[in-house]
């Protein structure tokens, strides 16, 4: 075996922009504002980042960051698919660029104005003969549909309740609550609040929602070496690991076999691989949220429990500080800011650096998982 | 388009919603119950299905090498590799697999169906063969005409077809018991 990428490289700097649903600034200008902030974060000049990496849905390119915020030469750039799906895999793909010399200062970031601007399932100039042809004329419109259709046999199958999903709302709701920084920081959410709430896609009821925000987040990644003589103290990519199941279709993934186990088993035999820990050494878990139901999902394919125990997973308060996994404890894509869980990365490197709002004592391990549904990626970060 | 652009699109606000007013590929403007539904969107792979549709049959596509059904529809199969297919007719019986009813915020021919629904069924002959789409009272119905309650996971069902103001014709589905 050749190189490996296990603790060979850092997040070693953080950014963002603040949160709202409207921010008047461009997303080209909040992706600036977040990646000289995040540069500043880890001390390290603008001159010196020679490797981008975003999401193919970003919408301000490396060549318009890097003349804005003075990079130098480029060496190794990248655009990972799949809307939040891709996260964590532009950390991954720096920290391969990095552990095998293609660059040694790179940048990840996502700005987006989701609040403002237009929802994407409006367009039907985009109709998608794969596999749109399939969905669309029969009103299966939006991601809250597709995953409502997955919902709903998740909860048939293994006999989960909307008090399931109601703990996942509130657990980052709650977190939210101690996050000047959340959306959602001055409004608590009550299990009357959640029963009573509008439908969007039924069984999936507002709160079982992410949020609609402006905003932009960045993170810089450098050598584990380098890490090490940056202003904060390092946070180590500890493993890496995309996924795209045999068969699998996306987020309307009724098609194979075994629509409920998803890209987040296949993403976690590779992470949990390349890692000398498992998931019971995981402190406190980033999990993608933007729909209530991903968590219990999520839960079962990183194995924190045995397949259909996801939503069992979530009583007792086992999500909140102090529980058996605390989650998204910036108040994640629910309560905090919905930027296709780049908020996900910073916070779990909050937790690591001991500065979150919400923070797990002595947390040394986070898990950080991207979109689950679409092909996805996850990080297994270290202190 | 890939799969890769595909997925971009159905989650990108990268087209004004001022661009998508009235584009090609929905109903808008045709009278009836579905004025203004979106129209499937047929590419190469996928409009066998259509075709076979259109004249009140439900096929899939099935290898000629080695007899797997697929779908939704490629051009190679996964199992065997071969390039040659042919499209299998189904009895166009089966079981609902899952449902939702979605409530707005949605496009505005869809709101107009308050109550709605969409479903996943899976086919009788090839269980793991799930197509999406509504069930109905009638071929022609709306689709609100079947009432919340009597959507159930497991409950049989079976395949009509309803030609829609734009000409295309979908299958709908009616429950075997109503
Ligand atoms: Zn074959």
């Amino acid at each position: 075996m050749g190189a490996t990428l296990k603790d060979a490289t850092a997040i070693a700097g953080i950014g963002q922009t603040p949160f709202a649903k409207h921010l008047p600034e461009s997303e080209k200008t909040l992706a600036c504002r977040a990646i000289v902030a995040a540069l500043d974060d880890a001390g390290i000049a603008p001159s010196e980042v020679d490797a981008f990496a975003s999401y193919t849905m970003e919408e301000t390119d490396e060549v318009e960051i890097a003349k804005a915020i003075g990079a130098g030469d480029v060496t190794h750039f990248s655009k990972v698919g799949y809307g939040g799906g891709g996260s964590c895999a532009t950390v991954a793909h720096l920290a391969a660029a990095v552990a095998t010399g293609q660059a040694s200062v790179g940048v990840a970031w996502r700005s987006r104005k989701r609040g403002s601007g237009p929802r994407p399932w409006k367009n039907t100039r985009v109709q998608l003969p794969t596999p749109g042809q399939w969905t669309r004329p029969f009103g299966l419109l939006r991601p809250a549909d597709e995953i409502g259709l997955l919902a709903r046999r998740y909860m048939h199958e293994y006999g989960a309740t909307r008090d399931h999903l109601f703990n996942v709302a509130l657990a980052c709701r709650n977190r939210a609550n101690q996050n000047p920084a959340a959306i959602m920081y001055e409004r608590p959410l009550t299990r009357e609040m959640y029963m009573t709430a509008r439908w969007i896609s039924e069984p999936l009821c507002l709160f079982d929602n992410c949020l609609e925000t402006d905003g932009a987040l960045a993170c810089v990644v450098v050598s584990a070496e380098r890490a090490r003589d940056c202003r904060q103290r390092p946070v180590y990519v500890h493993s890496a690991a995309q996924g795209l199941p045999a068969q699998h279709h996306g987020m309307v993934n009724y098609w194979n076999d075994d629509p409920l186990t998803g890209p987040a088993w296949t993403a976690a035999r590779h992470l949990w691989k390349g890692a000398d820990l498992g998931p019971q050494d995981v402190d406190v878990a980033q999990i993608y949220d933007a729909f209530t139901p991903l968590i219990p999902l999520s839960l079962e394919g990183y194995g924190f429990c045995g397949r259909g125990e996801g939503a069992a997973f979530t009583e007792g308060g086992a999500l909140e500080i102090g529980g058996r996994l605390p989650l998204n404890t910036g108040g994640g894509g629910l309560s905090e800011a919905y930027v296709h869980g780049f908020n996900l990365i910073t916070e779990g490197v909050k937790q690591l650096r001991g500065t979150s709002t919400a923070q797990v004592p002595d947390a040394a391990t986070c898990l950080v998982t991207a979109g689950e549904g679409v092909p996805t990626s996850a990080l297994l970060l270290r202190s | 388009m890939s799969a890769t652009e595909s997925v971009r699109a159905a989650m990108t606000p990268s087209v004004p919603e001022s661009l998508s007013a009235s584009v090609p590929g929905t109903t808008d403007n045709a009278p009836g119950d579905d004025a203004g539904l979106l129209l499937p969107v047929p590419d190469e792979d996928g409009a066998p299905f259509w075709d076979h549709a259109a004249r009140g049959e439900l096929r899939v596509q099935s290898c000629s090498d080695c007899d797997e059904l697929r779908f939704p529809p490629r051009p190679c199969c996964p199992h065997c590799q071969s390039f040659a297919s042919h499209w299998r007719r189904m009895s166009g019986r089966g079981r609902i697999w899952s449902y939702v009813l979605p409530h707005p915020p949605l496009l505005p021919a869809y709101a107009a169906l308050p109550g709605y629904n969409a479903i996943v069924v899976e086919l009788a002959e090839a269980p793991r063969i799930r197509l999406v789409g509504n069930l109905v009272a009638a071929p022609d119905a709306p689709l609100n005409s079947v009432g919340p309650a009597r959507l159930r996971i497991g409950a049989p069902v079976k395949a009509v077809f309803a030609k829609l103001p734009g000409g295309v014709t979908v299958p709908r589905w009616l429950l075997e018991r109503p």
